[in-house]
């Protein structure tokens, strides 16, 4: 009894401002809201950003996370271990050291605007901003996809003839590609909703940084039913990805063997 | 096939000088021996830290010449102990991984074209067995390398695959080198057998050469006794005969039918001038082929058996060596491997 009025507190704690979201303001107001001029500039600054920084974390990621689960080399730990912490490190952190970086007055600000590049508050430091807090989602579960994969299965592809290249592609990418795509999801949802970091490196600049967390926090004070949409709007995002993280093992044909290598003893 | 090459291990080095030519080479050894570690060497997954390993003409490795070929430049068919089938992929996409050939023609020649379809998660430990021999097969590799190709097989499995397995080695006239650490496996598969205990070659020879004189007494407790192969048939009295592979016949207590591995250990026979009247059922005629004295002991060689005697029997009975001698021992002497 005493469970279950301390199960139905906390789920009621966290349902609550979630369906708030959704009851504060009227259905129609939510979708009309949700054509206004600023969030449509969000939305499309959020969906270029994110479309980028996600293309850039799995490109270069996921070569980067098969070396680390396949090699072994001198600082391999140590690396493994600098993945974690952006994860661990507070948003505005992440902000500032960017800036302490690439910003104009930052470490290589000088060199950049050499070649007359700038990053801080531009669409590119939102991008930054996003792989820099983001990656280590999807990094950590490729790394341990990758380890997943029976090693022998790996040898015995290049005693078959196949080339390192063949072998990631044919065999290692395929057996880790489940847990590639639940990394994928929680990079992306992280990414989506990027804010402490953005804010301090790329400001929000409506139409070129400003992000839809960032149009939230815009609006509060302009335009509170605005804020809701845009709120409502990534919660339906959120759930959307949260289902596809559940349900994607399941729905792979892979996804059986990936817990189950070829040992047959 | 030529190796000559130093693999340092955990707590030991694998040192191993070997030739072979296009037969089956069975290397037997207590587990840690350095079996695996070989065949990966070998295949280019190991490299040694010196020696030279070369195969049909080609050289793979050579630490003088600075050669060390990947191993997907190596022409060599490794089967795994498990088998390493990829899970992903159906039986005919795991052959056509690697093939050279024709795919249907390597699944054909194993009896697995009807499982061409088929995941390897649904496939019996023997059946994959056959996947993965087609797929290295497949390769047309120059070299093939079986790593405990029988271990991951359950009990009754193994006498049936064993004996399989012994015809296809037959007809594929490759040359093949095989691990194991069941002796009996080494017997029925190969024509020659090398000891490996701790990362060294302890000898070589014909599973005779072995059992007649053991270079130590690791080798003659390994050998155990004699291994003889043939075909059972039970017989009316309920016994059950067994023609061996030089025409001998001999009976067994044991149950069994089929090609069979027969073990007869070297103190269960009995030398004698003529046969005697005696409670043996199997009287084996023929001369002293070799007398190989053990301390105390003698290991006598008349046709496909080992016997042991005292050195003193030796001396009363007056063996030579070209002199015909008669091997006995009873039926229940002579059990069948793997019966039941």
């Amino acid at each position: 009894m005493l469970l279950a009025v301390a199960g139905a507190l906390a789920l009621g704690f966290l349902l609550l401002p979630l369906l708030a979201l959704f009851l504060r303001v009227p259905p129609a107001t939510l979708v009309s809201e949700l054509g206004s001029s600023v969030v449509r500039d969000a939305l499309i600054v959020s969906l270029e950003t994110s479309a980028i920084a996600h293309a850039f974390i799995l490109g270069v990621g996921t070569p980067v996370a098969y070396l680390l689960a396949t090699q072994r080399f001198r600082g391999r730990a140590l690396l493994i271990g600098a993945i974690d912490l952006p994860l661990v490190l507070p948003p505005a952190v992440a902000g500032i050291a960017l800036l302490a970086a690439f910003g104009s007055r930052g470490l290589l600000g000088a060199t950049l605007s050499a070649f007359g590049v700038t990053i801080a508050f531009t669409q590119a430091a939102v991008v930054l901003a996003v792989i820099f807090v983001a990656s280590p989602f999807y990094l950590r579960q490729a790394v341990s996809a990758f380890e997943s994969v029976d090693p022998d299965l790996l040898a015995a592809a290049r005693t078959l003839g196949a080339r390192p290249f063949r072998t990631f592609r044919r065999v290692a990418l395929p057996l880790a590609a489940p847990g590639l795509a639940v990394g994928s999801s929680l990079a992306f949802a992280r990414g989506l909703g990027e804010f402490g970091a953005t804010i301090m490196f790329a400001g929000s600049l409506r139409g070129s940084t400003q992000t839809l967390p960032l149009a939230i926090y815009a609006e509060l004070d302009q335009d509170f039913d605005a804020a809701i949409a845009i709120g409502a709007l990534l919660v339906l995002v959120s759930v959307a990805i949260l289902a596809a993280v559940k349900l994607l093992p399941s729905w792979s044909s892979i996804s059986p063997f990936r817990f189950a290598p070829s040992r047959s003893s | 096939m030529e190796l000559d090459l130093t693999v340092p291990l955990r707590s030991f080095a694998l040192e191993l000088s070997l030739e072979t030519g296009a037969e089956t080479l069975a290397l037997v050894g207590p587990s840690g021996a350095g079996k695996t570690t070989l065949l990966r060497t070998i295949a280019g997954l190991v490299r040694p830290s010196r020696g030279r390993i070369a195969a049909g003409g080609d050289t793979w490795f050579d630490s003088g010449a600075g050669i060390d070929l990947p191993p997907e430049e190596r022409s060599v068919g490794l089967v795994f102990q498990d088998y390493a089938l990829f899970p992903h992929l159906t039986v005919e996409e795991n052959v056509r991984f690697g093939a050279r050939g024709a795919v249907d023609d390597a699944l054909e020649r194993l009896g697995i074209d009807a499982l061409a379809g088929t995941r390897p998660g649904e496939l019996s430990g023997g059946e994959r067995q056959r996947v993965a021999l087609a797929r290295a097969l497949g390769r047309e590799p120059k070299v093939l390398l079986l790593d405990e190709p029988l271990a991951a097989l359950d009990a009754p499995m193994r006498t049936g695959v064993r004996s399989y397995l012994r015809g296809l080695l037959g007809e594929l006239g490759l040359p093949t080198l095989l691990v194991t650490h069941d002796y009996a496996d080494a017997v029925a598969l190969a024509g020659r057998v090398g000891v490996l205990v701790g990362g060294r070659l302890v000898q070589l020879g014909t599973p005779t050469e072995l059992l007649t004189a053991p270079a130590t007494p690791f080798v003659a407790d390994l050998v155990g006794g004699n291994l003889l192969v043939g075909r059972a048939e039970r017989r009316e009295d309920g016994l059950t005969q067994i023609e061996l592979e030089d025409g001998t016949r001999v009976l067994s207590t044991d149950e069994a039918s089929g090609e069979v591995a027969l073990l007869v250990y070297p103190w269960e026979i009995t030398l004698a001038r003529a046969a005697g009247d005696d409670s043996s059922r199997n009287h084996v005629r023929g001369t002293v082929e070799e007398l190989v004295p053990l301390g105390n002991r003698v290991r006598v060689r008349v046709g496909p058996l080992t016997a042991e005697v005292t050195a003193a029997s030796a001396e009363r009975l007056g063996l030579r060596i070209g002199e015909p001698v008669v091997a006995s021992f009873k039926a229940t002497g002579a059990r069948v491997l793997g019966a039941r």
